[in-house]
């Protein structure tokens, strides 16, 4: 019989070494996929590169898949240092979404500068208290907050299936189920399909660093998330924490909504988040929780992402392959984590040992 | 009562690391005897029981059971042979009902439910046990001791005939003991033969027929309860006094610092851990808290330091009554009271972070504004790691997890120190230490008390605390039973009022 055991921290090279087998072996095995689907998997992979850095137009769409994942990530990241398990980045996305689309309909002709920081404020607000409902209840009742903030995701998309569908339902589509697209003074300026909120993520990233690293109620957040006793007897505050923390990750996954509405889209939909709130999960894990590391796996995620929807369209191979390459090389690394961080050993070592 | 032995252990050896648990230990239990195992706190009861259920393999010894030399090497095995342990936490579903609970994991079981079969089966062995179970009960619903009831009937049913009950009572009230003795008995006469480890004396003289007494991780002797008085068995567990180089350094002690009075606080099973606990601490001297695990110190540490409720009583330090505040509140009203509680890794240290981060704890508040600065603390850190020879490869980006024991304490007690508090509370403040980082750690505490400051030392080695203490206040069930200088006083005496067998009047010593 094998056991697995837990290995000590592995090393730097260690780590270098076994992700990059870990991406190589996946590309070896999504090429079986390639070949089935008729295309020739090393051009392939060569397209995922071009598509994403092969211009400034596509590097610019590499970018823009990335923004609001780093965001969401970051986000994410707050909640989970805490060891509060916020899996409803998708409904505080959402909620931020319809707190920059109400902005725009209650005060449609603010200048731009204006109503972009109105949206930014109200956005983070309407995240934030998506996950302070939860929060609240947890800090006061220790009602489970995975469940809840899964739950809320659902209702963040049927409240903003009920807008589309019929509260703001714009009269102008000819029937189609859509929310009007925002006017010229409530979309984000862009240059060279690189947009504003390239800028808000640089300091949101700076912030989120100062904030986790630096700060006394990052340190707190930390602290609390190891041992609540510990927090407990130096004397932290944990109900405030616990919503302090809650605000700044659930403002920051709503902020992201507003990102996208005015950045992307143009309109609020129901499509608007793209999963991408689970993803930012992966992301934020897989970054072992530190700033710059989400950083790097953002920009990773957004290749895969973005070097997907290039691929389709180039080698006219279905998106579902695409997706399928972009799975593979997720398990793989997230295999690799594993083996990282534990070996088996058989029956007859462990007994020498012990 | 035959002499059939059911269990024999000889020459039972078992080391950990460097630590001799077990150094030939003989233990052996006759057919039909109710046989308690009496010990201090680390005496080995618990690892002999371990050995003898197939948790732990020793390292030494033979083990005969019912007249077969065997090889316990798990639990499974031990059940097999019929030795059944109740584990010290109860392992119980709680949203099965007793009988559902019963049949989990039974051998007996079919893979569909013979509900039928199993209420019959089960209704028969309550009704010979005169046990107070209802099959159809669910465990949340349950009290203490009727989950225990539970897990004792689990193992009965399942075929056991030689019981191992560690600390029973421990979470019992006075009644529910009462009914638990009735089980006991009543098992006996069913032929089971049971083994209980406690160290209520009192318990022992009610339930035992024969006693073995444990010291260090040796058997001092097994005796016939009716050849004894509880006075032999506490001068048996708690041995002569011994030679310690632990200095006890003679200070003038000053003003009165600290003053609990009639302080009570119920635990999460309604019992009254801390039962009207009075006593007054000065400046300058180290009061010993001595006491059987689980009396109420670590209930009475946490309450002076904010972190446990207690329901009524005052604590008065700094001319402030302390009692129903946090310990934001505490510092925020300026008091500095240092503890240095019991669980190191899981409350006074963040295990994953480095030195300097855990020296941060108590530092970043004193930096105004919203942020941290890691510089002061890594001075500190730096300073506590040289002054304490701390042995850690780094002070930064190397968990305190990963240092051993003793240099844990060491970062622990030096970052509490360091603050200069006005009050420190120590809860076990050399547990699992090796004798050369404990010997810091009483410098440590002396230095401080030459300092006039006042100390309260909660220990379990009482040739420790009667050395090291100025005086020593004896907890019993959450009750104080005594207070007594160490030096006019005997070990024997401590022991005796640690069972609650005694007051201190009735021991004659001295009131200081």
């Amino acid at each position: 019989m094998l056991h697995i055991v837990k290995k000590d921290v592995p090393k730097t090279r260690e780590k270098i070494v076994v992700r990059l087998s870990a991406v190589l072996a996946a590309l070896a095995v999504a090429s079986i996929i390639v070949l089935v689907a008729g295309a020739n998997p090393i051009e392939l992979y060569i397209g995922i590169v071009q598509g994403c850095f092969g211009s400034l137009y596509r590097f610019a769409a590499t970018i823009e898949k990335m923004v609001p994942l780093l965001v969401l990530s970051l986000g994410v990241m707050v909640a989970f240092k805490m060891r509060f398990w916020n899996i409803g980045a998708e409904g505080q996305f959402l909620m931020g979404a319809v707190g920059t689309t109400l902005v725009v309909r209650l005060l449609p002709d603010l200048p731009l500068p204006l109503m972009l920081l109105l949206m930014i404020v109200v956005s983070f607000a309407f995240g934030a208290v998506w996950l302070m409902i939860p929060a609240f209840f947890k800090a006061r009742f220790g009602t489970n907050e995975t469940l809840f903030t899964l739950m809320l995701n659902y209702i963040a998309l049927t409240l903003v299936t009920a807008l589309q569908y019929d509260f703001w339902k714009d009269p102008a589509a000819n029937g189609m189920p859509k929310i009007a697209n925002l006017p010229e003074n409530a979309l984000l300026p862009s240059a060279g399909g690189f947009n504003l909120s390239i800028l808000m993520a640089v300091i949101i990233v700076l912030a989120m660093y100062y904030f986790m690293n630096r700060s006394k109620i990052g340190f707190e957040i930390a602290v609390l998330g190891e041992s609540e006793n510990t927090a407990r007897y130096i004397g932290i505050n944990v109900t405030k924490t616990i919503i302090i923390a809650a605000l700044v990750s659930g403002g920051l996954c709503g902020i992201v909504g507003m990102m996208q509405t005015t950045g992307v889209s143009g309109a609020l939909s129901t499509e608007i988040t793209g999963g991408l709130g689970f993803t930012a999960i992966i992301v934020a894990w897989l970054s072992g929780l530190k700033v710059p590391f989400v950083v790097v796996n953002s920009f990773a995620f957004a290749v895969l992402l973005q070097g997907a929807s290039y691929i389709q369209t180039a080698f006219q191979i279905p998106g579902s392959v695409a997706e399928m390459i972009q799975a593979i090389i997720l398990f793989f690394i997230l295999g690799s984590e594993f083996v990282l961080q534990y070996r088996f050993v058989s029956d007859k070592t462990k007994s020498e040992v012990a | 009562m035959n002499n059939d032995y059911v269990v024999k252990m000889e020459n039972i050896t078992k080391v950990f690391g460097k630590v001799k648990a077990l150094d030939h230990v003989e233990f052996s239990l006759k057919k039909g005897e109710v046989h308690a195992i009496l010990g201090e706190n680390g005496a080995g009861k618990s690892s002999l029981m371990n050995v003898l259920n197939g948790i732990y393999m020793p390292d030494e010894g033979q083990i005969e059971v019912k007249g077969q030399l065997v090889n316990i090497s798990s639990p499974k095995i031990a059940l097999d042979l019929g030795i059944g342990m109740l584990p010290q936490h109860y392992k119980l579903v709680d949203v099965f009902s007793a009988m559902e609970n019963v049949a989990a994991g039974s051998r007996k079981t079919t893979p569909f439910l013979n509900k039928k079969k199993i209420l019959d089966e089960m209704g028969k062995l309550i009704a010979q046990l005169g046990m107070d179970i209802n099959p159809n009960k669910k465990v949340y619903e349950m009290s203490v001791a009727e989950k225990q009831s539970l897990e004792i009937f689990k193992v009965l049913y399942r075929g056991a005939d030689i019981l191992i009950l560690d600390e029973p009572t421990a979470v019992l009230t006075p009644q529910e003991i009462k009914n638990l003795f009735e089980i006991v008995k009543k098992m006996v006469a069913t032929g089971c033969s049971v083994i209980i480890i406690t160290h209520k004396l009192e318990e022992v003289m009610e339930i035992s027929d024969r006693i073995t007494i444990m010291r260090k991780g040796t058997t001092i002797q097994t005796v016939n309860k009716a050849e004894t008085t509880p006075q032999e068995l506490a001068g048996m567990m708690v041995g002569d006094m011994m030679e310690l180089n632990v200095p006890y350094v003679p200070v003038e002690r000053g003003g009165k610092c600290l003053e609990v009075k009639d302080i009570t606080a119920i635990d999460r099973n309604k019992v009254h851990i801390l039962d009207h606990v009075s006593f007054d601490l000065y400046a300058g001297e180290i009061l010993g808290v001595a006491g059987i695990a689980g009396s109420g110190q670590k209930e009475l540490c946490e309450g002076i330091a904010g972190l446990y409720h207690l329901k009524s009583g005052e604590i008065i330090f700094e001319g402030e009554n302390i009692v129903g505040k946090n310990p934001e509140k505490i510092s925020q009203m300026g008091i500095s009271l240092s503890f240095v509680p019991e669980d190191r890794l899981g409350m006074g240290l963040v295990s994953s972070m480095d030195i300097i981060d855990n020296v941060l704890l108590k530092d970043y508040r004193n930096k105004k504004g919203m942020g941290i600065s890691r510089e002061v603390s890594r001075d500190k850190a730096e300073a506590l790691v040289e002054r304490l020879n701390v042995s850690t490869p780094a002070i930064e980006n190397h968990a305190v997890s990963l240092l051993s024991g003793g240099n844990i304490q060491k970062v622990l007690l030096g970052r509490e120190i360091e603050l200069e508090p006005k009050l420190l509370v120590t809860a076990y403040a050399t547990r699992g230490l090796d004798v050369g980082s404990s010997q810091i750690i009483y410098e440590l505490l002396n230095e401080q008390k030459v300092k006039m400051k006042p100390i309260m030392y909660v220990g379990e080695d009482l040739d420790v605390l009667m050395s090291l203490c100025d005086r020593i206040m004896v907890l019993c069930e959450g009750r104080v039973t005594g207070i007594v200088d160490p030096r006019k006083t005997t070990k024997e005496a401590i022991g005796l009022m640690m069972s609650g067998v005694m007051n201190e009047g009735e021991a004659g010593c001295s009131i200081s």
